[in-house]
């Protein structure tokens, strides 16, 4: 496995020199990588038998410099090696390009995060809500909203003795 | 052994009785409600064990849970509704046919309960009309059993004319449901 790992973080520095490797507290492997460079490090690595996406998500840090995340979870089965991929994005431009190209399972999980964090998916063929009501004016996964939404009528403070 | 309910009250002579209209359709439709069980969560188990034996609602005269809003009366939401079941929700209601109850069991179906959030529904009263409320984080049988009696109160008491009434209708209205 050690061999086969120096060979991936071989194609993921090939492909993007900018890439940053650290190995989290429980020793897992994480890549911090460009946006542009992202849909070629993945294709890369499935053509190297990383044929399970496990999860597609996005992250909210906000008041720091890229606000946005968007952090990838894929797996080799054959060699039982897991890789995290994280881009950071510029909060003015929320896109980055859609995997469903290379894996029928990002489709949903892209909407999903496109639903709750507002990122938006190039070439996603269907990026709409997927989990909240269709009518709905926010993404409730960013951490910009006070913790109770003060403009609410449904829950009177006389309930709660405030 | 068979258990018979009592009279309504009436003027009793040998070879007749004489009571309302109201009163015998009351007493007919209170212990024969059917209930159409919409339950989504935990409150959903424990009406399982209303239904089942050892609660028995069936002792009460809703022996038949009704899986069609058509053929229902009561429509028993048990569980967390979502937003996004809101409509759903609504639907179920418009269509069964008048006379309706709504007994809303736990604390999610009457005010969202703990899920004080962006997806939950704060109380199916927003939706649809509801009759009684039965609080609890799930309520126990006992508590369930409790609301459908007092639901069976409500039908038994209800004047045949409430459905008419300006007043009803107003009330569908401001949920923006047609009567049918």
């Amino acid at each position: 496995m050690e061999n086969f790992f120096i060979k991936v973080k071989g194609i993921i520095e090939a492909a993007d020199d900018s890439a940053n490797y650290f190995l989290d507290n429980w020793n897992e492997h994480n890549f911090t990588v460009s946006k542009s460079s992202i849909f070629d490090i993945i294709k890369a690595l499935k053509e190297n038998g990383f044929q399970y996406l496990v999860d597609i998500t996005g992250a909210h840090y906000p008041d720091t410099e890229n606000e946005y995340q968007i952090v990838y979870h894929i797996h080799n089965l054959t060699e039982n090696l897991r890789i995290r991929l994280k881009v950071n994005l510029d909060s003015k431009k929320l896109e980055v390009p859609s995997m469903v190209s290379l894996y029928d399972g990002a489709n949903w999980m892209e909407r999903e995060t496109f639903d709750f964090y507002g990122i938006s998916f190039t070439n996603h063929p269907n990026l709409t809500r997927i989990l909240n009501v269709d009518d709905m004016d926010y993404h409730p996964m960013r951490k910009e909203y006070k913790l109770e939404d003060e403009t609410r009528t449904d829950k009177s403070d006389k309930y709660f003795g405030r | 052994m068979v258990k018979v309910v009592k009279a309504p009250e009436g003027i009793e002579g040998q070879g007749f009785f004489a009571t309302s209209f109201d009163k015998v359709i009351g007493l007919a439709r209170a212990n024969s409600l059917w209930p159409l069980p919409f339950a989504t969560s935990c409150c959903g188990i424990e009406f399982m064990a209303t239904m089942g034996p050892n609660y028995d609602l069936a002792r009460f005269g809703s022996e038949r849970m009704s899986f069609s809003p058509r053929q229902a009366d009561l429509l028993i939401v048990a569980g967390t509704i979502s937003k996004k079941l809101g409509p759903v929700l609504k639907k179920v209601y418009d269509q069964m046919a008048e006379p309706k109850w709504v007994l809303s069991v736990g604390a999610c179906a009457s005010s969202g309960g703990i899920f004080d959030t962006y997806s939950v529904l704060q109380g199916i009263d927003h939706v649809i009309p509801v009759d009684v409320y039965v609080p609890g984080c799930p309520p126990r049988p006992e508590q369930i059993i409790e609301g459908v009696l007092k639901i069976q109160e409500l039908a038994k008491n209800e004047s045949l004319r409430r459905r008419d009434s300006v007043e009803y209708k107003k009330m569908l209205e401001s949920y923006n449901i047609e009567q049918q």
